[in-house]
C-alpha cells in the first residue's frame, strides 16, 4: 500500500478522473466542476443583478456537495496519504523558474512565492492570484465549462464545441507561459 | 444516501487530484512549455477511457444505477464563445495553476492564497453573467 502515499503515475489518475465522471453519470448526474462557481453567484443574490444568475440553485446543491467532497479529499490526500509533497517537475523547468525568480520549484507542491503564507501580505502575488481567479472564472463561464466539462466529459461524448473550447485553453496557456510570464515576473 | 454518494465521489475526486499533483501550479507550468508528458497522461487517459464508457453506454443504453435512462445532451453549436472563452480561461489557468477543481482540492489542502483565487473566480462568473448579452456568442 506504499504507492498511495507517493504521487500517482498519470495512467491511475486518468483512471481516476474516468471513474469519477463515470460514477457520475450511473447516478443520473454530469462532471462539471465551474458551474459551482454561477450556483455561489446566485446563493450570494446574483439573481437580483443579472438575469444569468436566476435559476434554481436547488437543483445544483447536489454539485456543491460534491465540491465539499474535493475540499475534504484534499485535505485528507495531504495530511494522510502524503509523506514529501514536493513535486518532481523536468530539471529544465525548474531551472526556467528559478531564472524567473521561483526559488520553491522542485521542493514544494506549490510556489511559495504565490502561496506561501508571506504571499498574502504581498501585493503583487495577491493581484497575480486575484486576477488568475478572475480569468478562470469568466473565462468557464463564456466556454460553458472547464477542465473538467469539456476536456473531460464533453470530449468523452465527442462534443466539437468542447475541443474548440480546450483547444483555446491551450493557446490562453501557451500564451500566458511563453509571452506573459517573462514580462509578469 | 444520495447525498453521501456525491460526497463520497467528491472525496474520490479531490484526493485524485492532489494526488496527481494535477493540482499543482508546477505540473500546469511544465505541461504548457511541453517538458513533461504527466498532465498529457492524465487528460488523455482520462478522455481515452471516457469515450469508452460513453460509446459503452449509448450503445448498451445502460440504464443508471436508478434505473434511468442515460441522457447525454450535445453542447450548443457556437465557434467564438468557446474560442474566446477558452482563451481567457486558458490565460487564468496558467496563472493561478488551478482550475475549478483544483482550486478547491487545494483550499482543503491547507493552502490559504487559494481563497483568494476562489473569491475573484466567483467575481469574475459574476461578471460575466453582467456581461453575457454584450459578448459574442
Amino acid at each position: 500500500m506504499n504507492w498511495i502515499f507517493e504521487p500517482w503515475p498519470w495512467y491511475t489518475s486518468g483512471a481516476m478522473i474516468a471513474l469519477v465522471m463515470f460514477l457520475l453519470i450511473m447516478i443520473d448526474k454530469t462532471f462539471g466542476m465551474s458551474s459551482n462557481l454561477r450556483t455561489l453567484c446566485t446563493i450570494c443574490g446574483a439573481d437580483k443583478t443579472a438575469d444569468f444568475f436566476k435559476f434554481d440553485w436547488k437543483a445544483q446543491r447536489w454539485n456543491l456537495i460534491v465540491v465539499l467532497g474535493v475540499i475534504i479529499g484534499g485535505f485528507i490526500a495531504s495530511f494522510f496519504l502524503t509523506n514529501d509533497p514536493s513535486v518532481t517537475i523536468n530539471p529544465k523547468t525548474v531551472e526556467r523558474l528559478n531564472e524567473l525568480g521561483f526559488q520553491s520549484a522542485g521542493d514544494a507542491y506549490l510556489p511559495t512565492e504565490l502561496f506561501g503564507l508571506s504571499a498574502m501580505y504581498n501585493f503583487k502575488s495577491v493581484l497575480i492570484l486575484a486576477v488568475g481567479g478572475i480569468l478562470v472564472g469568466f473565462g468557464a463561464r463564456y466556454a460553458g465549462g472547464c477542465t473538467s466539462g469539456h476536456a473531460i466529459s464533453g470530449l468523452s461524448n465527442l462534443q466539437v464545441p468542447s475541443l474548440l473550447a480546450v483547444i483555446g485553453f491551450f493557446l490562453g496557456g501557451l500564451f500566458m507561459i511563453h509571452i506573459l510570464f517573462p514580462l509578469i515576473f | 444516501m444520495r447525498t453521501i454518494s456525491y460526497l463520497l465521489i467528491g472525496i474520490l475526486f479531490g484526493i485524485t487530484l492532489f494526488k496527481s499533483e494535477a493540482a499543482s501550479w508546477f505540473r500546469i507550468y511544465e505541461m504548457f512549455r511541453f517538458e513533461s508528458f504527466h498532465m498529457y497522461g492524465i487528460i488523455g487517459t482520462a478522455v481515452i477511457l471516457g469515450i469508452s464508457i460513453v460509446q459503452v453506454i449509448k450503445r448498451f443504453k445502460i440504464k443508471s444505477f436508478y434505473g434511468q435512462k442515460i441522457i447525454f445532451y450535445p453542447k450548443e453549436q457556437s465557434i467564438s464563445r468557446y474560442i474566446i472563452g477558452g482563451i481567457i480561461f486558458g490565460l487564468g489557468w496558467a496563472l493561478a495553476g488551478a482550475c475549478p477543481g483544483p482550486m478547491f482540492t487545494l483550499a482543503g489542502a491547507g493552502f490559504l492564497p487559494i481563497l483568494i483565487v476562489i473569491l475573484f473566480a466567483i467575481i469574475g462568473t459574476f461578471l460575466y453573467g453582467l456581461l453575457k448579452d454584450k459578448l459574442p456568442h
